[in-house]
């Protein structure tokens, strides 16, 4: 699609999107949002900065492979599954560690959960993209 | 075989492991039998899949410390000898790691307890088996031999599963010892006969018996010492042992009886007949296992302390005399360059202890006192002679057998050695000492076992019997002479029937050869049945898979509409009485205005890239519902998604045809048809589910639990990556699948190929 507009225009679109897919991610656990929903608005980012400006310079942009994007979020989920048996828990079994957490306040909450919900993220990302960067350089 | 690689070479390190591993499983297996031949049994069991009563468990009692004795051990001698046989082949440590899993899967399978777990370890031994007749996988023989080989087996065994697990649900439990003290009831059961018929299935698959017996000699592809290996001494008697395992919970039956003795009477004269004909030496071998195979089933179909006595004794002497008979095939193989009986002849100049293995192994074959095979048929006889209505019908086909057997014997052991010298391919040489170790070492035990026959019935028969039986006191006495009995007059009459078609094994082969061309061949009619398989599933393929998109999707929601909307309308459950109060509110008017108005015009608007924007505008509306009624990461969701599959579908429609514009051949009203009974179906089954009362344990689980046990506000992230996480990380996988999938079927069109050469090209 050959808009000047757009194009300018999709360049800070995708970057609020992305920061915006980000977030979403990581309120996810006590607000909306979550790994799933973040990795559809980063898809839509990428997949808005594809239209724009095509797809071979939104795989530069993305700089790895839509592939390798989803398989290593495949992978994080399944570190996250093994990560318990550290703690001769079952897979998948929550870890925390809260840091710097003092009477009253729970510091930062640091999980095994929330590199599940990353890889979450990752797949929902990467898959996506796979799919629609193919379909759009079928045409 | 030995053509085209290096031997001096030899396999190193990757060679010589497996020999002494297998060694060591031997010597340890070995140090049960003073306490197995006292009368002790062994158990041990761990725990697997408690909940369905799966366990391994292992079991050493007689007939098992036999079987494995004998598998590891002529295990050890296979392998020594395929260090050599097979010497600087390239693949030597993928075909020995193939032979020493198949080592194991076998061990597991004679020791296992439990039914379940033995089911496992006769699934390995078939797959093991499937890769080593392929080993030599450039051959288009080899190749559909070991497919012939899994399939039949295969087929074989999934029966078999099914029996088993009737005779476990009926016995109440998976143990085989457990099940032994309920074989009264067993038998007494309805489902005894499937079960009977279900196993039976299997072991005769696995064990080669008639009319299933074509495999056998097809297997014959594989390696010699792979052939000596599975296809005599052990994975061929996968079968049997298990009918011997299964004696003492099933047999006793008039079924029982009959079948075994049919069964194995017929392939035991049936394949020594065959096994006369042939003119490739590991052939003859192969068909005179499968008399071997048909004589011990006959030997399992009584109870009687005669039979399972020659059971046992017939097991280990025939497990010695063929594993060193076709190990010694083996050797003229690499010795001449030939098996052909007619090429060979007087080789035992050239390769004396070749010859003087053969001999003993031979003889032992032949049943000649005083080797062990000699009281292994005078133990047939013996229960011949006694097996009440079927003694006459058992002991004339045993005669025969044992005859044709006497015949095949000379053929193989005897004439490729003496007489006139033969015109081999290469200049006759004798084997190394790797590759005859083996076999005179089992020849030597054949003898050994002859002579001191005390030596083989306290070790391995009378334990073997005690644990068929369940009475030691039931096995008989081994010994080389017992007088002037009936017998010795059957023995004799053996020797000269066998001599008499030695003498004029000739004529008599050019008559069998011309016979069995006249009869339609099994081989052929395996050929045939896969050939009907084939041709059946590509007629259904091309019913079924028409290659035109839109039929597939027809059909998919034609068949939801019939199936669901079916079973609503024949279970009388369609109940469209609910109080639709939420949505009367008027604030959702525009809600509904807006989904309604979007769906008549997608579904009737020409234009394609109308009809989908329309689609997500309907999406969108439904999402606004979402939001409205508080589910919010619902909401999102499926807004974004309906933003995803716009872009997709725009995207996609790029490459498809204009519509049909002047109405023809519109397939509109059919569709039209179909989806309003899809929505009328879909909404009567969730006004339907409204009806129900709610159940809201889970919710407030989660409600309460969320929180202070998984530190998270939000129940349905909560429940996503932490509650059901496990349930999540299969969708992702299922996600990356579709997706990785879907990329390859985009990347292998034609369009897609060119655009990457001329990529290629540019930079």
């Amino acid at each position: 699609m050959n808009s000047l507009i757009l194009r300018v225009a999709s360049r800070y679109l995708a970057a609020i999107l992305l920061v915006f897919s980000i977030y979403m991610l990581f309120r996810g656990h006590n607000e909306p949002g979550g790994g799933f929903i973040g990795g559809l608005i980063g898809a839509t980012g990428f997949i808005l900065y594809a239209v724009a400006c095509g797809t071979r310079e939104a795989r530069a942009t993305l700089r790895v492979d839509p592939q390798s994007l989803a398989m290593s979020g495949l992978a994080a989920s399944l570190l996250s599954a093994f990560a318990s048996a550290l703690f001769r828990d079952a897979p998948f079994t929550g870890q925390w560690l809260f840091l710097g957490a003092t009477e009253g306040s729970k510091g930062i909450p640091v999980s095994t959960v929330i590199l599940f919900d990353i890889g979450v993220y990752l797949v929902v990302l990467g898959a996506i993209l796979m799919l629609v960067f193919a379909m759009e350089e079928e045409i | 075989m030995a053509a085209g690689h290096d031997e001096a070479k030899g396999n190193g390190f990757v060679g010589w492991l497996p020999v002494l591993l297998s060694a060591g499983i031997f010597a340890f297996f070995l140090q049960f039998l003073p306490q197995i031949a006292a009368g002790d049994t062994l158990r041990v069991e761990w725990a697997w899949a408690p909940s369905l009563g799966v366990a391994l468990s292992f079991l050493v009692d007689g007939l098992s410390l036999t079987f494995a004795l004998l598998i590891s051990g002529i295990g050890t001698f296979v392998l020594l000898y395929s260090n050599s046989y097979l010497a600087g082949h390239p693949q030597y440590g993928r075909f020995a790691l193939y032979l020493f899993s198949f080592m194991l899967s076998m061990l597991g399978l004679v020791l296992s307890d439990n039914l379940i777990g033995l089911f496992v370890f006769w699934e390995l031994t078939t797959l093991t088996s499937y890769l080593l007749i392929g080993f030599d996988n450039e051959s288009p023989k080899a190749r559909r031999s070991a497919l012939q080989a899994l399939l039949l087996t295969g087929a074989g065994g999934l029966a078999m599963l099914a029996g088993l697990i009737l005779l476990g649900a009926v016995g109440g439990s998976f143990e085989i010892s457990q099940l032994v003290p309920q074989a009264e009831a067993i038998k007494g059961s309805g489902l005894y006969v499937p079960i009977l018929i279900l196993i039976l299935a299997g072991t005769f698959t696995k064990s080669a018996q008639v009319p299933f017996h074509f495999w056998l000699p097809n297997a014959m592809a594989a390696p010699t010492p792979v052939s000596a290996f599975l296809h005599s001494a052990t994975m061929v008697k996968a079968g049997v042992y298990l009918m011997a395992r299964l004696h003492p919970v099933l047999s006793g039956t008039e079924l029982w009886f009959w079948t075994l003795t049919i069964f194995g009477a017929v392939t035991a004269v049936f394949t020594s007949v065959l096994s006369l004909r042939q003119d490739d030496l590991k052939q003859a071998l192969a068909y005179s296992t499968l008399m071997a195979l048909g004589t011990l089933t006959m030997l399992l179909a009584p109870s009687s302390g005669y039979a399972i006595t020659a059971f046992a004794t017939f097991l280990v002497v025939h497990s010695l005399y063929k594993a060193a008979l076709f190990l010694v095939v083996g050797c003229v193989d690499h010795g001449t360059g030939t098996r052909d009986a007619d090429l060979l002849g007087g080789l035992a100049r050239f390769m004396p202890f070749t010859a003087f293995t053969a001999a003993l192994a031979g003889l032992s074959m032949a049943g000649l006192p005083p080797f062990i095979g000699y009281i292994g048929k005078e133990l047939i006889y013996a229960n011949t002679i006694t097996a009440g209505d079927a003694a006459t019908f058992v002991t004339v086909m045993a005669l025969a057998a044992n005859a044709l057997m006497f015949a095949v014997a000379g053929v193989v052991a005897l004439r490729p050695f003496w007489g006139k010298r033969g015109d081999t391919p290469l200049e006759p040489h004798e084997a190394p000492w790797p590759m005859l170790a083996g076999p005179m070492v089992l020849a030597l035990l054949g003898l050994a076992f002859g002579l001191m026959p005390l030596l083989a019935e306290v070790n391995f028969t009378t334990p073997t019997v005690a644990a068929i039986l369940g009475d030691a006191e039931k096995a008989k006495h081994l010994h080389l002479w017992a007088g002037v009995n009936t017998e010795l007059m059957l023995s004799l009459a053996t020797f000269a029937i066998g001599g008499l078609l030695l003498a004029l094994y000739r004529p008599v082969r050019r008559f069998l050869e011309a016979a069995d061309a006249a009869t339609p061949s099994f081989d052929n009619g395996w050929d045939n049945i896969l050939d009907a398989l084939y041709r059946a599933a590509k007629w259904q393929t091309g019913i079924l898979q028409s290659g035109n998109l839109q039929r597939y999707l027809f059909t998919i929601f034609a068949t939801f509409v019939v199936a669901v909307g079916g079973t609503l309308l024949l279970k009388d459950a369609v109940n469209l009485g609910v109080a639709l109060d939420d949505m009367n509110s008027p604030r959702h008017w525009p809600e509904l205005v807006l989904i309604v108005a979007a769906a008549l015009v997608t579904a009737s608007s020409r234009s394609r890239m109308l009809a989908v924007a329309a689609l997500g505008v309907q999406g969108i509306a439904v999402a606004l519902i979402f939001i409205s009624f508080g589910a919010p990461d619902v909401a999102i969701t499926q807004l974004l998604v309906e933003t995803l599959v716009v872009v997709l579908v725009a995207v996609a429609m790029l490459s498809l045809p204009f519509l049909d514009e002047r109405g023809k051949n519109d397939r509109r009203p059919k569709d039209m048809v179909l989806a309003v009974l899809c929505g009328v179906v879909v909404s009567a089954v969730l006004i339907g589910v409204l009806q129900g009362p709610l159940d809201l344990r889970l919710t407030d689980f989660f409600e309460t639990t969320a929180a202070p046990e998984a530190f998270g506000r939000n129940i349905v992230n909560v429940i996503l990556v932490d509650f059901r996480a496990i349930d999540t990380f299969g969708e992702i996988a299922v996600i990356v699948v579709a997706a990785l999938s879907a990329y390859a079927l985009l990347r292998t069109t034609d369009s897609s190929r060119d655009r990457d050469e001329e990529e290629e090209e540019l930079s």
